[in-house]
């Protein structure tokens, strides 16, 4: 038993309790702001211990380390420490510094990592909902504030149905192939050629469990009300952790167990990806909401990320990879923005809101213009080496339809997001927004430069990449 | 003498599908109480421990007991996280009449 595998995990679980135990002990003083700065320190320390781990099962092969789970914890981690940033400024301006705030952050966190190490099918559910019951409170943090409440109960009541269907697929995974164990699920798939109905059933099952988590279509009515009821920050959490978990556990299950069935879900999958990028740019056209407007913009996104999971192929991992950490950039750097848009004071979502920024405060258009034009696949920045890795790999197993609408679809999609740069730089304003805080210019502009300079980091991120998608594949 | 050898597992199966199904059911065509959707999701839940269970026993393994375990334990835990929200949501609204939760639209 190697328990030294999991022991950022374990940092962060200690830590976590430590922010509660203290939180619960302070009487008067609000402990939110030394509970975030301790925050940080842990999630650095987790970070490193994640980089200098090594290969290997941990807990009887309840969980597995390897350079791809090592990769996406690390997106996981940052995705984490970023949100607290923004919450700094945001949740003093909305009263919501609760220190509760900074543990629930960091539990979801563990339950995301713990998806991602997941070797068994039991430590996929522990994992999963240890990450999900977390943000289930984190939308409804705003406890005065009946859009988030109705988030919250949206986002729960949605979410645990998933799971329940995921529950129910598990058990119809063990009882078909007599373990949970993803090595020994695979061992009994390829001496038994299963097709009988309740392997398919399990594997449907768990299939939509998994896609519900990454807002895939048919799965995604909940993610526009959630993303715009819920606390910004909170939003921005949503739309980076738990997906990036989900998909880290996609690719080992597609990879490992269920590898050599490819030939049975790879047409479901290739579906999945098709609504979701056209449903996702087409339902965006129309949103007046920022928040509902990103919320259709994720679930594109997520189709693309999936178009590398449909190729089934190591380039394909690879793509989704880096589809992902470039997503991650943009992601967070526009919801730095939205989250700075107030007026006197007041949270401002509308997407006209934002005209007259040009004038009042170029900086902070410029980054917002870059983000657009990232995430709508313009050449020189992240967005499009994400966007042409993911199809690169796609046209390689002659998957030509998909590629097709990809494209297609990206297209209609750069006219809602060029339409936020136009109201930004075009509009007239009858009054401005209020001026940025330090830690939203932090983000805006730090993301925007990795947005901007990803072509010259793009080498050694494919290097590390292609070792990570590799590890998924020697595993199994 | 095993239950499972007079009664087979099929039976479980089936007792745990139909179970299961109602408790979607009473997620979607439920149109008053949102407790009610929290009792059905429960049903769902526990639907599911039946079908580990009776795998666990015919199989002569306890992985799927152990896993019943801890998935009741989560169970608790989302049913009181469930009650929170829904407290918190009545204390905004005065309601947990489920037409109630559709102020966002579009």
């Amino acid at each position: 038993m190697n328990w030294t595998l999991a022991i950022p995990e374990i940092v962060l679980t200690i830590g976590g309790l430590i922010i509660l135990l203290v939180g619960a002990m302070q009487k008067k003083k609000n402990s939110f702001f030394s509970s975030a700065i301790f925050l940080t320190a842990i999630f650095i320390a987790a970070g490193f211990l994640t980089l200098t781990n090594v290969n290997g099962l941990a807990y009887y092969g309840l969980f597995v380390n390897d350079e791809f789970s090592r990769y996406m914890k690390l997106l996981i981690l940052i995705a984490g420490l970023l949100t607290i940033i923004l919450s700094l400024d945001f949740n003093k301006k909305n009263k919501t510094t609760y220190f509760e705030f900074i543990a629930l952050i960091t539990f979801s966190t563990v339950g995301a990592m713990i998806m991602v190490s997941s070797n068994n099918l039991m430590s996929l559910y522990l994992g999963l909902e240890l990450s999900s019951l977390s943000l289930y409170i984190l939308c409804a943090i705003d406890r005065n504030n009946l859009l988030s409440a109705e988030s919250g109960i949206k986002y729960f009541i949605l979410g645990s149905i998933a799971s329940a269907i995921l529950l129910y697929g598990i058990s119809m995974l063990y009882g078909s192939t007599g373990a949970m164990e993803y090595d020994n699920i695979h061992k009994a798939i390829v001496s038994t050629n299963y097709t009988n109905m309740e392997f398919v059933i399990g594997l449907v099952f768990v299939l939509v469990g998994i896609c519900f988590k990454i807002s895939a279509v048919p799965f995604h009515m909940w993610t526009p009300d959630v993303y715009q009821g819920a606390p910004t920050p909170v939003t921005t959490f949503l739309s980076t952790s738990p997906k990036f978990a989900a998909f880290a556990l996609f690719l080992r299950l597609m990879s490992g167990p269920f590898g050599s069935l490819s030939y049975q879900w790879q047409f479901l999958i290739e579906v999945i990806t098709l609504l979701s990028i056209v449903i996702g740019s087409v339902g965006a056209v129309s949103q007046t909401n920022i928040k509902r407007m990103m919320a259709y913009s994720s679930i594109a996104h997520m189709g693309y990320a999936m178009v590398g999971l449909a190729a089934g192929t190591t380039n394909g991992v690879l793509g989704t990879i880096i589809y992902l950490t470039t997503y991650l950039f943009m992601n967070v750097g526009t919801f730095s923005i939205i989250t700075s848009m107030t007026k006197k004071g007041k949270i401002v979502e509308n997407i006209h809101d934002l005209a007259g920024l040009g004038k009042s405060d170029p900086g902070i258009a410029v980054a917002m213009a870059i983000f657009m034009f990232s995430m709508a696949g313009v050449p020189p920045l992240a967005g499009f080496f994400g966007k042409f890795m993911v199809f690169w790999a796609v046209i390689q197993v002659h998957l030509y339809v998909l590629a097709t609408v990809g494209i297609v679809a990206s297209v209609i999609s750069a006219f809602f997001y060029l339409r936020v740069v136009k109201i930004i730089f075009m509009d007239k304003a009858s009054e401005c927004l209020d001026h940025r805080s330090l830690s939203i210019s932090f983000m805006s502009f730090g993301m925007g430069t990795l947005t901007v300079i990803f072509i010259i980091f793009m080498g050694p991120m494919v290097h590390v990449g292609k070792v990570a998608a590799q590890s998924l594949f020697n595993l199994s | 003498m095993n239950i499972f050898d007079t009664v087979g597992v099929a039976s479980y199966i089936i007792v745990s599908g139909i179970l299961f199904t109602i408790g979607l059911f009473g997620v979607f065509a439920n149109r008053k109480n949102l407790i009610v959707i929290l009792m059905s999701i429960e049903l769902m839940l526990l639907s599911a421990n039946l079908n580990l269970i009776a795998f666990s026993s015919t199989f002569g393994n306890l992985t799927g007991q152990i896993m019943v375990m801890f998935s009741l334990t989560v169970a608790a835990a989302e049913t009181a996280i469930g009650l929170a929200i829904i407290m918190v949501f009545y204390r905004n609204r005065r309601s947990v009449e489920v037409q109630d939760t559709m102020v966002m639209k579009g």
